[in-house]
């Protein structure tokens, strides 16, 4: 019976069949407002750092979110968690709308989303040993108790390939490399269905970081789980990701399944951000063709009119600076926000 | 072409508390004119070190260099007194960091900043040194330079701040140019700007290219020659097309592989190299990539591999000798020296 119950309990049953929809969101804005005064603070702009995205993520699969620091992936996966609350647009996570849920009602979701961090360092609380730091989660949602909550933290810890004999232990005493294993463990622990991944393997070297990127897949196919994976390195996320969406100051610009994105990328912006990664082939590197992009991003406070890349857009007319591109499947499961595609 | 920089059994050491730490044990590889060469490998590996034994920067104490000989135009740095090291400093080798948010001074203007090696270095002044610090803002590609020179380091961004250092580490026509992760704290479009501009700036004036990098990619398309540091030593040397086709050694093999491509069309598990890289206080007797190697032997316990040359210009430290097959990427030892 103890082994039973350190798998798979049925905490809930999720109503959301692999294949089907898990998560919905549509027209997803999260502003940040500057203030200035010194007594009395008013509201003099607004950061756009999310404006206006609407994507689907289906249960079993894995989301790739790329684009540069500052574009707002990582405030896109926080939103979707209601980490932060969104300032417009909804959030439909298994039937239900999270963007109006409250309290209670709020926490009992959060049990079936989880996050990942990228900072294995400073993520964990250096006062709290593995068992506690993987505990917690159980504690909070009250989950297997007495004796079980032992069980399976001994369970999660071999699950992310660390020695169950290591939970008394605190986070200095391991590399960074287990350190990420541990946030996963804590990450799974409450056995979610849905798993935010901020940048999980950018601090890491590369042979740890292959170490962790198989981790992730085989936890996803042994617990069926779905992922928004977000990270700045192109060949990870296509590496990882069933479908990639690529994001620039706040905006959507294309999402297409891997393989379709990368060999036939559609958006300008897209096509340098391949075109500037080396590949790792000194033949084929150095006979590759590079757009070098000009100029830097603009600061979101004040995003350009029109498309929000058209500063830096090579092919950029008129109506580019002038008329926001919209959100078009131009071909099936393939969508791109571009007037020039 | 004439050699430029030749290190020669380097060896820098830490003394600290635990024991003596050993990040650069015995390294010897050298640099010609106008060549770029990529140190690569694992943090702590002692990439970093090496770079900051060759400008004499090691902390001392604890650190210390304890034995070998660094070449630089035939002269060794390690004999040199401190005056002398610092006219070579900053003007003959010129180094970029890789944190542009933390190397430059927040309360002095940029302008003052790239004044500072040109003033003391090649005795222009006034005018003259604004005037160059101007030519070299725009050499790389910051626009309206000339208004730009008073501006503070808070109002360039990133990328920018990153071409500010190198435009300073030029300002003196350097002959060797140390970049220690130049592009790391960077996002991949402004990379591949400053990278640019410093491939660009090396071919125009000969300068030759130290970069220490854990970016494979940067390394294939930008270095001539590669060495591969592990736990202190060179483990793997030879020109990017031999490391990246042909390596040699079971650790750069596992780096090759563990690597996902952007190119790769399959999605292929990605091979690991398991464990930890060694705690460098302790001495290790035999081979230090032992533990977490697949091919090992009795012999690689007890002794130490040197480098050896596999193919002309192409060494690797290995007493097994693995080999990868072109199409199947199966690898195969060659000898089972035992």
């Amino acid at each position: 019976m103890a082994t039973m119950q350190t798998q798979s309990k049925n905490i809930y049953t999720s109503t959301v069949k692999h294949g089907e929809t898990l998560l919905d969101v549509q027209g997803l804005k999260m502003y940040f407002p500057v203030t200035a005064g010194t007594f009395i603070q008013k509201k003099v702009a607004d950061v756009r750092a999310v404006d206006d995205l609407q994507f689907k993520v289906t249960k079993g699969e894995t989301l790739g979110l790329v684009g540069e620091s500052g574009c707002g992936k990582s405030t896109t996966g926080r939103a979707v968690l209601q980490l932060y609350r969104p300032t417009a647009g909804s959030v439909n996570f298994g039937g239900t709308e999270l963007t109006t849920l409250k309290g209670d009602e709020l926490r009992r979701f959060r049990r079936r989303m989880q996050m990942i961090f990228q900072d294995p360092f400073s993520s964990l609380n250096p006062r709290m040993s593995v068992e506690q730091i993987i505990g917690e989660p159980l504690a909070i949602h009250g989950l297997y108790k007495g004796p079980e909550r032992a069980e399976r933290i001994q369970y999660i810890l071999q699950a992310v390939g660390l020695n169950p004999a290591f939970a008394r232990r605190f986070p200095h005493e391991f590399s960074g490399g287990q350190r990420q294993r541990i946030g996963i463990g804590r990450a799974l622990a409450a056995e979610p269905e849905f798993i935010v991944c901020d940048e999980p393997v950018s601090a890491l070297d590369v042979s740890i970081q292959a170490q962790v990127i198989n981790l992730l897949g085989d936890l996803q196919e042994q617990f069926g789980l779905t992922y928004l994976f977000i990270a700045h390195d192109l060949a990870v996320v296509r590496h990882i990701s069933d479908r990639v969406a690529v994001m620039y100051l706040g905006k959507m610009m294309e999402l297409a399944e891997s393989n379709e994105l990368y060999q036939n990328p559609l958006h300008p912006y897209t096509k340098a951000l391949l075109s500037a990664v080396p590949i790792t082939d000194p033949e084929l590197e150095r006979q590759r063709e590079r757009i070098i992009l000009t100029g830097d991003v603009p600061s979101p406070l004040r995003p350009p009119p029109g498309c929000v890349f058209n500063t830096r857009c090579p092919i950029a007319v008129d109506e580019c600076r002038e008329r926001i591109p919209e959100w078009r499947e131009v071909e099936p499961n393939h969508f791109v926000a571009c007037h020039r595609v | 072409m004439a050699k430029l920089l030749e290190v020669n059994n380097l060896k820098t050491y830490f003394f600290t508390e635990e024991g003596v730490v050993r990040a650069v044990n015995g390294v010897t590889w050298d640099l010609s004119e106008g060549e770029t060469l990529a140190l690569v490998g694992e943090s702590g590996c002692g990439k970093s070190v090496t770079a900051m034994s060759i400008l004499r920067l090691i902390p001392n104490p604890p650190g210390r260099i304890v034995d070998g000989q660094i070449l630089f135009e035939g002269k060794d740095l390690l004999k040199v007194d401190d005056a002398e090291m610092r006219s070579i400093r900053g003007n003959r080798i010129a180094m970029v960091f890789q944190e542009p948010m933390t190397s430059l001074n927040p309360v002095l203007t940029i302008g003052q900043q790239i004044r500072e090696s040109i003033e003391l270095h090649l005795g222009l002044d006034g005018e003259a040194s604004t005037a160059r610090a101007v030519e070299l803002l725009e050499l790389v590609g910051i626009s309206e330079a000339a208004g730009r020179v008073n501006d503070y380091p808070h109002q360039f961004s990133g990328g920018m701040r990153q071409r500010v250092m190198i435009a300073m580490a030029l300002s003196c026509n350097p002959k060797l140019l140390i970049a220690d992760e130049p592009t790391t704290a960077l996002d991949v479009t402004i990379q591949a700007q400053v990278l640019e501009i410093m491939a660009r700036l090396a071919t125009e004036f000969g300068t030759a290219v130290l970069i220490i990098t854990h970016n494979l990619g940067v390394v294939a398309r930008y270095a001539d020659r590669v060495n591969v540091m592990y736990a202190g030593e060179i483990v793997e040397t030879g020109t990017a097309t031999d490391i990246f086709k042909r390596p040699r050694h079971p650790y750069t093999i596992g780096l090759m592989a563990s690597v996902p491509r952007l190119d790769a069309t399959e999605r292929i598990r990605l091979t690991t190299i398991e464990g930890q890289p060694p705690l460098l206080i302790q001495e290790i007797p035999g081979c230090s990539f032992r533990p977490r190697c697949d091919w090992a032997v009795d012999k690689c316990d007890t002794d130490h591999p040197g480098l050896e040359e596999k193919e002309p210009g192409h060494f690797a430290r290995c007493w097994r000798n693995p080999l990868v097959d072109a199409k199947t990427q199966v690898v195969t030892a060659a000898s089972a020296a035992n």
